[in-house]
Parts: structure tokens; sequence; C-alpha cells
């Protein structure tokens, strides 16, 4: 059976995706070992919190760079995504850079326009790939006050304030901006598709 | 689009979900990881658990309810009730938590705030407020509601957000448990005033309380209790009858 590891460190909701996948049917183990992570089929890297001390645990663990070197299917989740790209504005922090993308604050534009962005928003998928098509102007949930722009490795988009990227992927690497673990239906479809890869 | 949410609260006591009228007379209302469960199929968008318990022993059967809500329920959720300290809030969201609620002790320790916000992010914290109207303004008060504060609802929700608050959740104490509708004056304040999404609590009792509460009141979610754990109000026909009229809900 394919084994998916989760990637343990110190911004992640590692029992919540633990949770989603079960649901599904599925196990994963929740490692720091770089072992563990190269010989999975699979590896989830999670994540809620703050980029630059997220930054700052991955680099003393060596972790930024065996993330970096996987070949495997990745999906990152959240800040998962975020630490995934070159540079984050939260913090001013130099990031793991398997996305050419730099990660930027929401600029306010009002009090109708909330930051935290915070809740369910739709999305469109504009490259596929590992995004079921049937998802696009499908609700998912979001929680965040910083966005990756839209690059050419964008999968999908939702338009708040600006239209960012909702989902990225580019060779074994793929990462959402919403939780697929919180997206109810919607999200077990992005789930599933991902360890159908 | 972002939709407006529509959240159902669960007061948990000894493993039990109750509802107060007012904040007292419980009456109960079944179990609360089924009752979780159901609304999460309905269509609810978030879920807040609060602890009502108050002994130590009912703290930690607490966070295995966290747990087993975590296992069972694909939507976020928050929980809040008795927490006090930054190492609480570890807990609760090791155990699956999406975010906390921290209410009377922010009020008593406002640096509370930053000390969450600063270790797992603003998202994380919400800033739950109870106020009555008194003589014109609003005010705060702790401990269920039973202790006026000096603290004035506007000027508090603000030093929330500074502090590092992602959400506020608002109830109205005078219009809890009473059925007549939201408090959307103040809940237009608080909207006007912060940068955070507002969460309005206390006072649903029929379809057009949520349209008010979405339109006139500013709201970016509404909670209520009692009216869905004895299926007064459907949440499937309430996002049909919110849809219809022009607020963009998630079907």
């Amino acid at each position: 059976m394919a084994q998916i590891a989760i990637v343990k460190y110190n911004a992640g909701n590692n029992f919540s995706v633990l949770c989603a996948l079960r649901r599904l049917g599925v196990d994963a183990v929740v490692t720091d070992d770089p072992a563990q992570l190269r010989d999975a089929d699979k590896v989830i890297f999670p994540g809620v919190g703050e980029a630059a001390s997220a930054m700052a645990h991955l680099r003393s663990t060596g972790l930024d760079r065996v993330i970096a070197s996987l070949a495997q299917p990745v999906l990152g989740i959240c800040i998962g995504q975020q630490l995934m790209c070159r540079y984050s504005e939260e913090g001013d922090v130099d990031c793991i850079g398997i996305f050419d993308a730099d990660v930027k604050r929401f600029k306010s534009v009002g009090n109708d326009f909330k930051i935290p962005h915070t809740g369910w928003d739709t999305l469109s998928v504009v490259n596929g790939g590992f995004l079921p098509k049937e998802i696009s102007g499908r609700y998912v949930y979001y929680v965040h006050s910083y966005y990756v722009p839209v690059i050419p490795d964008t999968a999908a988009i939702t338009d708040y304030i600006v239209p960012f990227s909702a989902a990225l992927h580019r060779d074994n690497f793929y990462a959402t901006q919403f939780h697929p673990e919180k997206s109810g239906s919607v999200g077990e479809s992005v789930l599933k598709s991902f360890l159908e890869l | 689009m972002l939709a407006k949410r529509i959240i159902p609260c669960l007061d948990v006591k000894d493993g039990q979900t109750v509802k107060g009228v007012n904040f007292v007379n419980f009456r109960d209302a079944g179990d609360p990881v089924a009752l979780g469960e159901r609304y999460s199929r309905e269509g609810a968008d978030e879920l807040v658990y609060l602890d009502i318990t108050a002994s130590h022993e009912g703290r930690k059967t607490f966070v295995n309810l966290v747990s087993r809500v975590a296992e069972r329920v694909s939507i976020p959720f928050t929980v809040g009730g008795g927490i006090n300290a930054v190492d609480d809030v570890d807990k609760l969201l090791n155990a699956g938590a999406d975010k906390v609620s921290v209410n009377s002790a922010a009020l008593r320790n406002p640096d509370l705030i930053d000390g969450i916000s600063r270790r797992f992010g603003n998202q994380v914290c919400v800033v739950a407020i109870d106020a009555r109207c008194v003589n014109g303004e609003w005010i705060c008060h702790i401990n269920g509601g039973r202790i006026p504060t000096e603290r004035k609802l506007v000027e508090w929700a603000y030093e929330a957000q500074e502090r590092g608050a992602g959400e506020i959740l608002f109830t109205s104490m005078d219009h809890d448990g009473v059925k007549t509708g939201f408090a959307c004056d103040a809940l237009a304040k608080l909207h006007e005033s912060l940068q955070i999404p507002v969460i309005a609590s206390g006072g649903a009792g029929d379809y057009g309380h949520f349209y008010d509460v979405f339109t006139a009141g500013g709201a970016d979610a509404a909670l209520a209790a009692s009216i869905f754990h004895f299926n007064e109000i459907s949440i499937p026909q309430l996002k049909n009858y919110l849809g219809t009229r022009g607020v963009e809900v998630r079907l």
C-alpha cells in the first residue's frame, strides 16, 4: 500500500490533515525524518502559522532542502504553498524556492474586504493537472492574510481583492492556498485526486 | 466571491450540548459530535464548540471531544471556554481545533491575544465579546456575562484587532435567546471600525434576521444555537432563502 508522509514541523495542523486522509480510508505517518520523507510515495506539507518562524525551523532541521529535493508528488497546503515559493513578505524571509513567486500581503481596500481572507470562496481551475475540473466555481475554505500572485505555474485562481493563486503545480510539486482538509466534499475530491496521482 | 458564513454554536457541558436562554436555564440538545456532523452535512460553514464545564476533569473530557470532532467533521471549527494561557491553545490546536476563542481571559489579560497570535498566527485567534447596551453604551461583560467591565465594545474590539485577533465574535446579551433579531446597529459599527471579520451572535429567530445581519449589520458570519438544535430553522432552507435574496452563500 502506498505510504503517505505528512511533514512534521512547527507550523503544521498535522492532526487535521491526518484525520482528513483517514476519512478517505488512507493512513499516513507524521514525520520529520528525512529518510522516511524520501521513501514515502507521496508527501503532504501542511501549514498553519507564520512564515519566518516556520522557515527558521525548516532551515535549522534541514527540512527545507529535503522538501526541495523530493521527487515524488508533494502537496503543500496554505502556508505550505507559501513556503514553497521564493520569498515571503511575512517576516521578510527567503523561502524554499520551488515556485518562482513572491508571497505578498493583501492590501486593504476598505472594510468590505476583511483581512484575513476568512471563509468559503470560489475558485476557477485554469491549468487542471491534479485538480478535478468539476471543482471550478465551487467553494473551498480559506484563512490567510498573504497570497501567491498569479504566475505561469498557477493551477487555479480565486479573486479576493486581487486574483491570486488558489493552487499551483510544477513538475511533482502541487500546492493549494485553501485547506482541502477543511473544505468538505470539494476538499475531499482534491485530496483524493492528489492521492491518485 | 467570499460567502457569508452560517455557524451553529454548541455549548458543551460534561460532554453534552446545552443551550441557555439569556445565559441561564440550560436545555439539553444532544451529542456534540453527532450534532456537528449533522450540521456539516446540512451545509453549515463552520462550527463553534464552547466548553462551559467548570471542573478540571471536564476540561480533559473537552480536549477528547475536540479530537473526536476533528476525526469526523470536514469543516473548520473553533473551540472556546476556559482558555487562560497560550499553552491551553496549544493543547486544543494539537487536538485538531482550527481556531480558539478567548473572552473573559483576554479582557483580564489583553496580552493573551498577542501571545496567541504571535505563536500560532492571527487566523487562529477569535476574540469573543459579550456586551450589553447600558444607557446607550455597549459595555463588555466577563464571566459568562455576569460581571460588567469598564470596556466599551468597539474600542475593545479595535484593540483586540491591533493585538492580533483574526476575528471578532460579538454576542449581544440583550438579544441572546430572545429571537427578535441580531444587534444590527452595533454590528454595523463594528463592521465600519474593523479590518478583521465579524461574527454576529445573539438574537436569531427567523430567516429574515439572517438577511438583516448580513446586509444592515454588515456581518461576515452569523452564529446561532437553539434555533438549529431544535430544528426551528433548517440550514439548507436558510441558505436557499439567503441565496434567492442575493446574499452570497455556499450552497
